[in-house]
């Protein structure tokens, strides 16, 4: 039972990951490429839990506190950088950059 | 607990393809919120309570305030100050509805019928600040210099922003490139 668990759960997390990576490839505006980098950091949150859980041990979800740590930084650096991006281009749009 | 880890599984993914898939920002950030929930309902079945508890106080609750004064101070003028029509409401409003008769259900259960074996809060604190100390550390010297990174680069005072020829590198950089790119672009 735990064994056919982990593995819907490994396939969400897989499932999820993908929705947010073909999400980053495909929008341009650039919070929702920040969005989707959430979506994929979360997702690997989610298969550290599920194998984690698989075993009965909490190092899955102390990994997945580590991930949380380093999400908030990340969104917080480039939230900031999002800001700056908007003052110095006037544009959200990473198409506009890629042009130079 | 099969039966709500899928449910909750197929909020998530209904919801994260909202995101990805919504041209309005702010709409794609209800989605996402909605998203949060159903993997901390995932986590919850899968017996991590703390985590649940956590994905929804950080993720959902701390990351998502970031998201919307972002978005606040991104595009203040634009039409993002009109009040989200109510159509906008009814997809989140649906998917979140399932997730609350979902933990609903989930708190009237008996304790013991949570599938597999549920590893607490407890064990996660001594795991975290028994061999995992260092990682804490870590972690703490990471959110440090994400703050003063962020200030450094978000915080830079309005008077340069008048004042092109001020002499500081961000702004001064950041104009005639746009103003090259411009040109390469009419060229």
């Amino acid at each position: 039972m735990a064994g056919a668990s982990s593995t819907y759960g490994l396939l969400l997390a897989a499932v999820l990951f993908g929705i947010g990576f073909t999400g980053l490839l495909v929008r341009r505006n650039l919070i929702v490429v920040l969005a989707c980098i959430e979506i994929m950091l979360n997702a690997a949150g989610l298969a550290f839990v599920v194998a984690g859980a698989r075993w009965g041990r909490p190092d899955g979800q102390v990994m997945f506190l580590f991930v949380l740590a380093m999400a908030a930084a990340e969104v917080t650096v480039g939230l900031a950088i999002a800001i700056r991006f908007r003052q110095s281009l006037h544009s959200l749009e990473v198409d506009d950059e890629m042009k130079g | 607990m099969d039966v709500l880890f899928f449910i909750a599984a197929a909020v998530a993914v209904i919801s994260t393809i909202f995101v990805v898939t919504r041209g309005n920002l702010v709409h794609a950030l209800l989605y996402l919120v909605v998203s949060l929930f159903a993997v901390a309902i995932v986590f919850y079945t899968l017996g991590a309570p703390f985590v649940a508890a956590l994905e929804v106080i950080v993720y959902a609750g701390a990351i998502m305030m970031l998201f919307v004064f972002a978005v606040m101070l991104l595009n203040a003028r634009a039409d993002s100050l009109l009040p989200v029509p109510r159509r906008a409401w009814l997809g989140p409003l649906l998917l979140v509805a399932v997730l609350v008769a979902e933990l609903l259900y989930a708190l009237t259960l008996q304790h013991s019928s949570l599938r597999g074996v549920e590893v607490g809060p407890q064990q996660v604190s001594a795991s975290l600040f028994g061999p995992y100390v260092l990682g804490v550390e870590l972690a703490s010297m990471l959110l440090l210099a994400a703050l003063i990174g962020a200030r450094h680069v978000a915080g830079q005072p309005d008077e340069e922003d008048g004042s092109i020829a001020g002499g500081s590198d961000g702004g001064d950089e950041g104009r005639p490139d746009d103003e090259a790119t411009g040109g390469e672009a009419d060229a």
